[in-house]
C-alpha cells in the first residue's frame, strides 16, 4: 500500500513500485494529445516548498499537478520569500498548510527535513530531495526508464558511477532498484563511495574500465564541482580521465546497454558531450518519464477520499503548536 | 474492488448465456450500421474494462457481414469519474481510441448501463481526445435506475431489477465465459 507519505524508496514494496509504473505508463500517452489536461484531482492544491534550487523536479511536479488539474503554489526560499526575513521551516509550513494545501512537495538542504515536515502537518508529503539522504521520484522516473528499455528489472546489471557518498539520486535508486531485483554496482573513487555501501546489498569497484563491458545501464551522477575544495578527487580533468564516460569507454559497452544522467550534466566531466547526444543515452527520456511518475503518484496519493482539508483542525489545535 | 470479491456474490439468476449473448451483439452491430446508414465514419470504442471486447466483437461482427474494418479502441475513464475523489484511486488502463475522432461517429460500448454516471464520464474522457460529430452509445445490459438523464441507442437486453441487486456480466476474454448474471452480495 502507498503510504500517506513518500519521504524514502523505503516507503515502497515491489508490488507499490510496479503499480506507480504501470499507472504512469497510462498516463504518459495524456502527454501525446492535444488536451493535455484530466480533471482528477479538481479542487485539490499543491505546494511546492524548495529550499534549494530546483528546474526540473519543480517544474516536473508544478507541470504533473497541472496536467492533473490541481491548484500549485511554488514557494522558493529565496530573497522574496518571508524566509528572507528570518521565517522558520515550522512556520512556513504551518502557514501553507493554513491556506489550505493537500499535499507538500519538499526539497531541503537538511537530510530528514520532509519526515520532520510530515509531522508537522496534516497534509501529504512528498520527498523532492533531502540533503544527501534521498530523492525518491527521481528513482522512480530512473525506473520507470530503464523497464522501458529491457520490460523486467530483475536481474539488470546497472552501474551507478561517481560521487555516491554526497548523492541523494544514488541513495534512492540503490533502494529501488535493489527491491526491483537489479544488480547493483557502486563505481567511483574509493572517497566518493561510502564505507556502508557494503551493507546495501550492492557491488563495489574503483574501476570503471573493468565492469563497464558487463553493464546493462550506466548511470552517470553529477560530479559536485564544490566537492573538488573538500579534495575527494585530485581534480575534475582527472575525474573525467579514470571514471569519466567519452566515446572511447562507451564503445565497450554491451550493444543495447543505457546511459543515464540525472542532470543537470557536467559535459566533459562525468559524461563527454558526444556520449550525452548518442543513441544509447536516455537523458531527455527521463526527463519526459519524470513528468508521468509524478502524476501516477499524485493520482494514487491525493486522488482517493483523504479528505485533508475537511479533518484537520489546524496547526494551533495540535500538540506541541503555540496556544 | 477487492472488496466486492471478497463478498460472497450468490447468483439468483443467469440472465443470458454464450448464445444469447452473442445474438445480441450480432443484432447490435446489424442496428448500429443500420443506424448509421452504412459504416461510413463510425469508430466502435468499449469503455473498460467490459466494454473493451465488446466493442472488438461488434467491430468484428461488423467486419464480418459488411466487409470493412472500423477503426476499434478503448476508453479508460478512471480519472474522469465524479467518484475520483470518494474512492481509493483505481489502476489505469491504456486508452487506446484510433486517431482522430474529429467529425466521425463514435458508438460508445459497455456492458452494464444503470445510473448513467460512467457514460458521462465518457463523454468528458471523448471530448477530450477530439470532437466527434456524433455518439452513440450500445449496451449488452440496460439495467434501468438512472442517476443521469442518459440513454442507450442499442441494447441488447433491457433488465428490469431493484437497486441492491448485483448485475454482472462475465465475458471470455476475461472471466473464461459469455454470461449475464443477477444476483446480490450477501
Amino acid at each position: 500500500m502507498i503510504g500517506k507519505h513518500l519521504l524514502s524508496m523505503d516507503d515502497l514494496t515491489a508490488e507499490d513500485i510496479t503499480k506507480i509504473l504501470d499507472t504512469a505508463e497510462s498516463l504518459r500517452q495524456v502527454t501525446d494529445r492535444p488536451i493535455k489536461k484530466l480533471p482528477t484531482l479538481r479542487g485539490r492544491t499543491v505546494c511546492n516548498l524548495f529550499y534549494e534550487p530546483s528546474t526540473r523536479t519543480r517544474i516536473s511536479f508544478e507541470l504533473a499537478a497541472k496536467r492533473l488539474s490541481a491548484d500549485v503554489i511554488n514557494f522558493s526560499a529565496d530573497a522574496k520569500s518571508s524566509v528572507s526575513k528570518g521565517e522558520s521551516f515550522k512556520d512556513t509550513a504551518w502557514t501553507l498548510e493554513a491556506m489550505g494545501v493537500d499535499a507538500i512537495i519538499v526539497r531541503h538542504g537538511s537530510s530528514g527535513a520532509p519526515h520532520q515536515l510530515a509531522n508537522w502537518v496534516e497534509a501529504h508529503v512528498i520527498n523532492a530531495g533531502d540533503g544527501a539522504h534521498e530523492h525518491p521520484t527521481q528513482a522512480l522516473l530512473d525506473l520507470f526508464s530503464i523497464r522501458e528499455h529491457f520490460k523486467d528489472l530483475e536481474g539488470l546489471k546497472v552501474g551507478i558511477v561517481g560521487d555516491i557518498v554526497h548523492s541523494r539520486v544514488a541513495r534512492s535508486n540503490v533502494k529501488g532498484l535493489v527491491t526491483m531485483g537489479a544488480d547493483v554496482t557502486l563505481v567511483g573513487p574509493p572517497t566518493l563511495i561510502p564505507p556502508q555501501a557494503a551493507g546495501w546489498g550492492v557491488d563495489v569497484s574503483y574501476d570503471l574500465d573493468s565492469v563497464l563491458d558487463d553493464l546493462d545501464v550506466c548511470y552517470l551522477l553529477r560530479v559536485q564541482k564544490e566537492r573538488q575544495n573538500e579534495q575527494l578527487f585530485p581534480s575534475t580533468r582527472e575525474y573525467a580521465a579514470l571514471w569519466g564516460l567519452d566515446s572511447t569507454r562507451m564503445a565497450t559497452m554491451k550493444p543495447d546497454a543505457l546511459v543515464m544522467h540525472p542532470g543537470p550534466m557536467n559535459r566533459g566531466v562525468e559524461i563527454a558531450a558526444d556520449v550525452s547526444e548518442s543513441p544509447r543515452s536516455i537523458v531527455l527520456d527521463q526527463v519526459a518519464n519524470g513528468l508521468a511518475v509524478r502524476m501516477s503518484l499524485l493520482y494514487l496519493m491525493l486522488g482517493g477520499p483523504n479528505a485533508v482539508l475537511s479533518a484537520h483542525p489546524g496547526p494551533f489545535a495540535r500538540e506541541g503548536a503555540p496556544a | 474492488m477487492a472488496r466486492a470479491a471478497e463478498r460472497a456474490f450468490a447468483v439468483k439468476n443467469r440472465v443470458m448465456g454464450p448464445d444469447d449473448v452473442r445474438r445480441a451483439l450480432i443484432r447490435i452491430s446489424h442496428e448500429i450500421v443500420e443506424a448509421n446508414k452504412g459504416t461510413e465514419d463510425l469508430v466502435i470504442v468499449g469503455i473498460r474494462t467490459r466494454g473493451a471486447p465488446l466493442a472488438e466483437r461488434v467491430a468484428s461482427a461488423i467486419a464480418g457481414f459488411e466487409g470493412v474494418d472500423l477503426p476499434s479502441g478503448a476508453l479508460d475513464v478512471t480519472l474522469y469519474r465524479d467518484d475520483v475523489a470518494l474512492r481509493s484511486p483505481r489502476s489505469l488502463e491504456a486508452t487506446t481510441v484510433p486517431g482522430d475522432i474529429d467529425g466521425r461517429v463514435v458508438v460508445l460500448v459497455d456492458d452494464v448501463l444503470y445510473t448513467g454516471r460512467t457514460i458521462r464520464a465518457a463523454f468528458d474522457a471523448l471530448l477530450d481526445l477530439g470532437r466527434p460529430r456524433a455518439i452513440r452509445l450500445a449496451v449488452l445490459v440496460d439495467r434501468g435506475h438512472r442517476d443521469l438523464p442518459i440513454r442507450a441507442d442499442h441494447v441488447g437486453k433491457n433488465l428490469p431489477t431493484s437497486a441492491d441487486e448485483v448485475v454482472k456480466v462475465h465475458l471470455r476474454e476475461i472471466d473464461g465465459e459469455d454470461a449475464v448474471l443477477i444476483g446480490e452480495y450477501s
